[in-house]
């Protein structure tokens, strides 16, 4: 089977390597650079543990073949912190207990990332950011406090 | 899962495409955003030969908005439609039902094409597509050929044939309707039932023309001409049982693990409702 060579950029990094066209985003990201934050849940689409930015807008890495992200840009939850300080968001989502396992918080928090670049207001991002996650710890309570909490302290910062 | 091994191909112009659809004895399939596909892909509930990439093919993008139609590109993604301003001022109903759809993550890949040609009888811009009268441009190296979407639905999928591609969405603007589209949703998947109710009204406020669509209440999206006649003259603010049941009447919904055929009629009959009294109230774009 005829293997593509990629060039992409994670997290500011230019990678080039070679891929199976079948393999995932998703496995691309955890296989072959190591990047073991983007975590794999369902695999088709629905929990949303593997929500990364592609050319800044969240998707979900299970369902992007890794041949398609030649050429473009992808962020992951490595990309958050800064030398060991965490980024609002992760601070909000930590401090109102909004992950207990922390399986799904890599996908939330991509997605907190998404919301960030579009400059959604607090309202809009309450009310669609979880739609897409699945979390079996938190009852989503916690969760919502934190993004109401983050998107709240960003529109005062404005 | 993961998918098993299949040949990929990247076409990167229209012609490209349309060629490497041509090939004869090849099992093709298109993959535009993925979002369906490649959960199938993934579950092994597809396993092609070869998947033809046209997210490369810039001529299946755009968005081109004339006096009386607009015409998207079938590759246009639904976070694009969602922001689109002109889309919004002259078909709202369009980037307000693409928002309905999934969750955000999702509809920054999802296609409007890919979404009309993957045709899940409950999906929400297949049964707009039959509310508006939408037309279905699809080519293949034979020629260019135009369907309209009440009969591209044909179960257990479309009527586009395997050399052909989908380009061009052509939806009628409608003017002087209002439109909304009401859905009765499942987490994590498509609606259980869509309904789409257009209507014109006259100076006195009544109904001179409607349309009725609704999706997840038969084998495809269905155009109900019963309740678009039962509606004519009506005042929405009314009473609208007779139309609700006349509607209801001649559909026989599926059965299946997500709802039964009383739920799905039950849905409906809310969803009917609730679209009148909104466009009722001043609702509805």
């Amino acid at each position: 089977m005829a293997h593509k060579e990629i060039t992409v950029t994670v997290n500011g990094v230019t990678s080039t390597r070679t891929v199976e066209p079948r393999t995932l985003l998703s496995d691309f990201l955890r296989h072959d650079l190591r990047l073991t934050g983007t975590h794999v849940g369902c695999e088709h689409g629905v929990c949303g543990s593997c929500t990364v930015l592609l050319d800044g807008a969240a998707v979900r890495a299970c369902l992007v073949l890794a041949a398609q992200v030649d050429g473009h840009t992808v962020e992951t939850v490595e990309s958050l912190a800064d030398e060991g300080r965490l980024c609002g968001a992760q601070r909000a989502v930590m401090e109102e207990h909004g992950l207990q396992c922390g399986f799904c918080t890599p996908g939330i928090l991509m997605s907190m990332a998404a919301a960030e670049r579009d400059e959604q207001t607090a309202d809009e991002v309450v009310s669609t950011v979880l739609q897409g996650h699945v979390c079996r710890c938190t009852g989503y309570l916690g969760l919502r406090a934190a993004i109401e909490r983050h998107f709240r302290e960003r529109e005062a910062a404005r | 899962m993961k998918p098993a091994v299949f040949e990929y191909q990247e076409p990167r112009s229209l012609g490209e495409a349309v060629a490497v659809l041509a090939t004869p004895g090849r099992e093709c399939v298109v993959l535009a955003g993925g979002q369906s596909l490649v959960p199938l892909l993934n579950l092994r509930r597809v396993r092609p030969r070869i998947v033809v990439d046209v997210n490369q093919v810039p001529e299946l993008t755009g968005v081109h908005i004339t006096d009386d139609v607009v015409r998207i590109g079938a590759m246009t993604r639904l976070r694009d439609i969602e922001r689109h301003a002109g889309l919004r001022s002259a078909l709202p109903v369009l980037p307000e039902t693409a928002a309905l759809v999934a969750y955000p993550q999702i509809r920054t890949r999802t296609t409007i094409g890919g979404s009309l040609c993957h045709a899940d009888p409950a999906a929400e811009l297949p049964t707009l597509a039959v509310a508006l009268g939408a037309r279905l441009l699809l080519r293949s190296a034979r020629g260019d050929r135009i369907e309209d979407a009440e009969s591209f639905f044909a179960p257990p999928g479309t009527s586009r044939r395997p050399d052909e591609l989908l380009t061009e969405i052509e939806l009628p603007r409608r003017q002087g309707f209002r439109f909304r589209f009401e859905e009765a949703t499942r987490s994590g998947g498509f609606p259980l039932v869509g309904v789409c109710l257009g209507v014109r009204v006259d100076e006195r406020g009544l109904v001179a023309e409607a349309l009725v669509a609704a999706g997840g209440v038969a084998e495809h999206p269905v155009r109900l001409p019963a309740g678009e006649r039962l509606l004519h003259g009506r005042d929405l603010a009314g009473n609208v049982d007779d139309v609700v049941s006349a509607v209801s009447a001649v559909l026989t919904p599926p059965t299946n693990t997500h709802a039964t055929a009383g739920y799905r009629h039950a849905l409906l009959r809310t969803l009917l409702r609730r679209a009148a009294a909104a466009l009722a109230t001043g609702g509805g774009n």
